[in-house]
């Protein structure tokens, strides 16, 4: 597979959330090669599922992989004469919004602008604080029976970026939070091809993670999985943030420790990345992760979770950065996490 | 229909005290279920069987009000209190409250009228009118609501705890009218929505629906200077696109307004910035539910004088029925 | 004492299983049987032994958190200092001039602070900056450090138990009362027989939010539950006459609502009832706030009437806090009672 070309598609396609469809349809095509079967549920999560060899007269054990397909971004909320009013969808910083060019997917989708008012005509004051959001609007170029005729209530608008290869193995684009993770996941499935493998893997593109880690709980709870391994993104190093806030870039996959990781999973993973010498770091959270990690966690009964993040950096603006090497570093740890899986790691945990 | 909502926005019932609106609603609807129970959270659920080939839909309404509940009688009677929900103290000083017995306390500040900014909520207290804490005949725990009573404009109407004794009225006058329909349609007016949606999480756990609808009010952006909202009183009840706490999928959106255009029924589609409603607990119940939200414009959300318009109400009915009685496609 | 035990013992959310040892050795005797599930819970079931009425609920649910709020290594400095992140919520102004145990091998640690006679009055007279503490394990740089710690160890306060007062209010403090006192309630309970089939669940990572509780509940599925805590005591000297949310001495602290739940009022009533019955010592907590398990388990699956009854422990969240046994004494008397006054069922 190639991943450059996969990540691009992934990144320009549209897939705000709760409004994934164009992401999801990009994320199947994906997937679609390595896995045996595919479905969407009720909150538009997309399940791949990958069966494993079971041996014989041992139960059935699956394993769910989770990264999420939607972006953050905005979605219409009302027009004042030609102009376009919206609201943020996920933790969008409206301060990055200025001058930033847009589609929205109206009738079609439509280039648009965000609109600020010229610095000349500000008075100096309100020159140094950030715009609030009431008072920022897309700008469309068209008059306002027109924009009327083409917007609605309710459409939704993505940041507008073009994929870009940057040099050294390094890729900038939009929504590589969390697309990057998608596409460790294809890669995982990839490298599972030529392993062997007992457990049932369901490869879960998730939805709606960026609003309050929804997709994740309800298909957590749908497949019921043995163990959980979310892959999200995390803080690389980037110039104006110190070293103790970020993890290298380059350096592998950061692999979680915390109350929300379960500690055999940890241990196994990070075994593993040593034993294959894998790059990776490590990186310990006191509380919530911000991750489908958190959701799947406490799904039914509980679930013993992981969870892997991608270095990048930029992260929630239109220009996210990532090195290539490490989305696919990332799918390698998976795999060989899912091949170690037996009876005996089952026994370890419990199970 | 207006005598059903003023009884309604009358009763007490705050969050995790909404026993009295529960036997109001019973009586009510007594006779037109096929069943009645109450879970354990005090949800209250009236099933009416479909006559088959339907879908299991979901309706939910919240019971609860926001009000203030005693944390503590001080030596000299002036008692304290914690918010329930989102009680604002701009609303509160001046007003009025009236516990479960009827008792009525005005809302006090410290330092009364000597400073021009609003009042932290540590420095506000209820005054029972007592001569010391031996005669205040409330006591540690006793929830409040606000004292207002209903008053009928004719066109609007205007009351405390229009949210969200207006969706239950929209929901009960539903069951009332609905006829025939291949669904089985179970309406569930919840509790403790205004603490958490978490009369919702526990319903829709139990109901399982295929579908369902919350029934809720929103917030407008037709009084002066209001945060810009494309939603006005008068313009029809509203389909919601997206809340804080939801994003409606896209399926469930288009089936709600598909019905609405074909029943030529009036409507506005709907952002609500700030605001969480029960239809985010129900879309993640288990396995996932598709939910959407029909919802009455109101002015002056959470104060005692909650503005609805007549006709989006009615509007609001119409839709649920006509939702309810058809074919679900989504 | 198994409050002192627990107390010592170290427990940060998502690194309970110490603590768990020494319950499970603490419980041996009074339970039928019990398992660790995916969080780390110790689920103990006590089948019914007492013969059950018609209207007796069949399987009564009741919690204490095993975990403690801590610290987790997030980074080694240069100069051979440890960088943490809070697990659990902890007000910063009380890590100043700390000492603290790291990881598995209790590595000693310090949390030091500027001395006074190096800052500028602005500095003297604000609040202090929590975001640059570190912890100093004496290590003069990284390789050193990185011999005795490493990322994702856990830290807890070094704190010992003690007795203050032998008299009547028999005050001690120590570390983590809350909830090691509610685990060693627990444990008291378990010593009776009830008409129920009794949960007894020490859950884990309550504090990073009642995570254990949650998974715990939907697995059990109880008719009711309880859960117990150690509370907010405010009772400190005050200009105001306001709530001091509980108090000393003056017994269980019953919960009717708190910011993760409303109580069941029928529960309410049952505690009260049997308090005022048996003469039980007992308050009201009188403010909304904190969360407990109870706010997880009332929420599981289709409901469950729930209720927290509390010990008033001075200073929850510090390094060091502060209980009496008496209030602990007469905690397990109200809820043993209540429990088995519930054989009477709910409304009763």
């Amino acid at each position: 597979m190639n991943t450059i070309e996969l990540l691009r598609q992934l990144s320009e396609a549209a897939g705000v959330s709760g409004y994934e469809d164009a992401a999801r349809d990009a994320a199947r095509d994906a997937l679609q090669p390595y896995a045996d079967s595919l479905r969407t549920d009720a909150l538009g999560n997309l399940i791949a599922l990958k069966r494993g060899s079971r041996p014989e007269g041992a139960p059935v054990r699956s394993i769910m992989l989770a990264a999420h397909t939607d972006e953050i971004g905005l979605m219409v909320t009302g027009m004042d004469g030609s102009f376009i009013r919206f609201a943020t969808v996920g933790g969008v910083d409206t301060r990055t919004l200025l001058g930033q060019e847009v589609t929205v997917y109206g009738a079609r989708p439509l280039p648009g602008i965000v609109a600020s008012r010229p610095p000349h005509v500000l008075p100096p004051e309100e020159r140094k604080k950030p715009v609030p959001l009431e008072k920022l609007f897309i700008d469309i170029g068209m008059p306002a029976d027109q924009v009327r005729e083409l917007v609605h209530v309710g459409d939704l608008i993505t940041m507008r970026r073009d994929f870009v290869e940057l040099a050294e193995g390094y890729a900038s684009g939009k929504a590589f939070d969390d697309r990057a993770g998608v596409i460790s996941l294809v890669c995982c499935l990839e490298a599972l091809q030529k392993l062997h493998h007992e457990w049932d893997v369901y490869a879960v593109a998730t939805s709606q993670e960026e609003v309050g880690v929804r997709g994740a709980t309800v298909s957590a709870y749908g497949i019921d999985p043995d163990i959980g391994i979310a892959v999200d993104v995390t803080f690389g190093a980037q110039p104006g943030v110190s070293d103790e806030q970020t993890c290298a870039m380059g350096g592998g996959p950061t692999i979680a420790r915390g109350p929300n990781i379960h500690p055999t999973i940890y241990e196994q993973l990070v075994s593993l990345s040593k034993e294959y010498e894998l790059p990776h770091q490590i990186e310990a959270i006191g509380g919530a992760t911000g991750t489908d990690a958190w959701a799947i966690q406490v799904a039914r009964s509980g679930i013993p979770t992981g969870l892997l993040s991608i270095p990048l950096r930029y992260m929630h603006t239109s220009v996210e950065t990532v090195c290539i090497k490490d989305i696919e570093r990332t799918g390698r740890l998976m795999a060989l996490f899912i091949a170690s899986l037996d009876q005996e790691f089952a026994a370890k945990l419990g199970l | 229909m207006k005598e059903i909502i003023k009884k309604l926005v009358e009763a007490y019932g705050p969050s995790g005290h909404e026993g009295q609106v529960r036997a109001l609603i019973e009586g009510l609807i007594r006779d037109k279920a096929d069943e009645i129970r109450t879970d354990a959270l005090g949800n209250l659920i009236a099933f009416k069987k479909g006559t088959g080939g339907g879908k299991r839909i979901m309706t939910a309404s919240h019971m609860d009000e926001i009000g203030v509940i005693v944390t503590y009688v001080d030596k000299k009677g002036f008692v304290r209190c914690a918010p329930i929900g989102g009680v604002r103290t701009m609303t509160l000083v001046g007003s009025r409250v009236r516990f479960a017995d009827g008792t009525v306390g005005v809302i006090g500040a410290e330092k009364w009228m000597r400073s021009a900014d609003l009042p932290p909520w540590e420095e506000l207290f209820v005054d029972v009118g007592a001569t010391s804490a031996d005669d205040v005949p409330v006591g540690v725990g006793d929830a409040a609501v606000f004292d207002r009573p209903f008053a009928d404009l004719g066109k609007r109407l205007v009351s405390k705890a229009m949210d969200n004794r207006i969706g239950c009225a929209v929901n009960l006058q539903a069951l009332l009218e609905m006829g025939e329909s291949p669904n089985d349609v179970y309406f569930v007016f919840t509790t403790q929505e205004e603490v958490g949606l978490r009369g919702a999480t526990v319903s829709a756990f139990g109901v399982e629906p295929d579908v369902a609808i919350a029934l809720d009010v929103t917030t407008v952006g037709d009084t002066p200077e209001a945060y810009p909202m494309s939603v006005s009183l008068g313009d029809g009840p509203t389909i919601k696109v997206m809340d804080s706490s939801v994003i409606v999928p896209a399926a469930v959106k288009n089936w709600m307004m598909q019905t609405a255009q074909k029943a030529g029924i009036k409507y506005q589609p709907e952002v609500l910035e700030r605001g969480g409603t029960d239809t985010a607990a129900i879309q993640r119940s288990r396995a996932g539910i598709p939910a959407g939200c029909i919802s009455i414009p109101c002015r002056y959300v959470h104060s005692p004088s909650e503005m609805v318009d007549y006709d989006d109400v009615q509007g609001a009915v119409r839709l649920t029925v006509e939702l309810l009685t058809n074919p679900v496609t989504l | 004492m198994l409050l002192k035990e627990l107390s010592e013992a170290r427990g940060v959310s998502g690194n309970e299983a110490a603590v768990r040892e020494i319950i499970l050795q603490a419980v041996q005797d009074t339970i039928d049987e019990h398992r660790v599930d995916a969080l780390g819970n110790l689920i103990c079931t006590k089948k019914a032994r007492r013969t059950p009425g018609d209207k007796t609920p069949r399987k009564v649910m009741v919690s204490a958190h095993m975990d403690e709020i801590g610290f987790i290594i997030t980074g080694i400095n240069g100069d051979g200092t440890l960088r943490f992140d809070d697990v659990g919520g902890i007000d910063g102004r009380v890590l100043l001039s700390k000492q603290v145990l790291v990881g598995d091998k209790q590595v000693p640690g310090v949390i030091g602070y500027k001395p006074p006679h190096l800052m500028s009055p602005s500095e003297w007279n604000s609040a202090p900056d929590t975001s640059k503490l570190a912890i100093d394990i004496g290590a003069t740089n990284k390789g050193g450090a990185e011999k005795l710690a490493q990322v994702g160890d856990y830290v807890t306060f070094r704190t010992f138990f003690e007795v203050l007062d032998e008299g009547n209010l028999r005050t001690v403090k120590g570390k983590a009362f809350d909830d090691r006192a509610g685990c060693a309630t627990l444990v008291e309970l378990l010593k009776a027989d009830y008409a129920f089939d009794l949960y007894a669940v020490f859950t884990t990572q309550e504090e990073v939010g009642l995570r254990g509780a949650k998974v715990a509940a939907y697995a059990v599925a109880p008719d009711v539950a309880f859960a117990l805590e150690g509370t907010i005591c405010d009772d400190l000297p005050n200009d105001k006459d306001v709530s001091p949310v509980t108090e000393v001495g003056k017994g269980p602290a019953i919960t009717f609502a708190d910011r993760s739940m409303l109580a069941d009022q029928r529960l309410v009533r049952l505690l009260v009832s049997t308090a005022k019955r048996l003469d039980i010592p007992y308050q009201f907590k009188r403010a909304v706030a904190g969360g407990t398990d109870s706010g997880a388990v009332h929420l599981a699956r289709e409901g469950v009437p729930c209720v927290t009854v509390a010990i008033p422990t001075r200073y929850i969240h510090a390094p060091v806090s502060l209980l009496s046994l008496s209030d602990f004494d007469h905690t397990v008397q109200l809820v043993r009672e209540s429990l088995l006054a519930l054989e009477g069922g709910l409304e009763s």
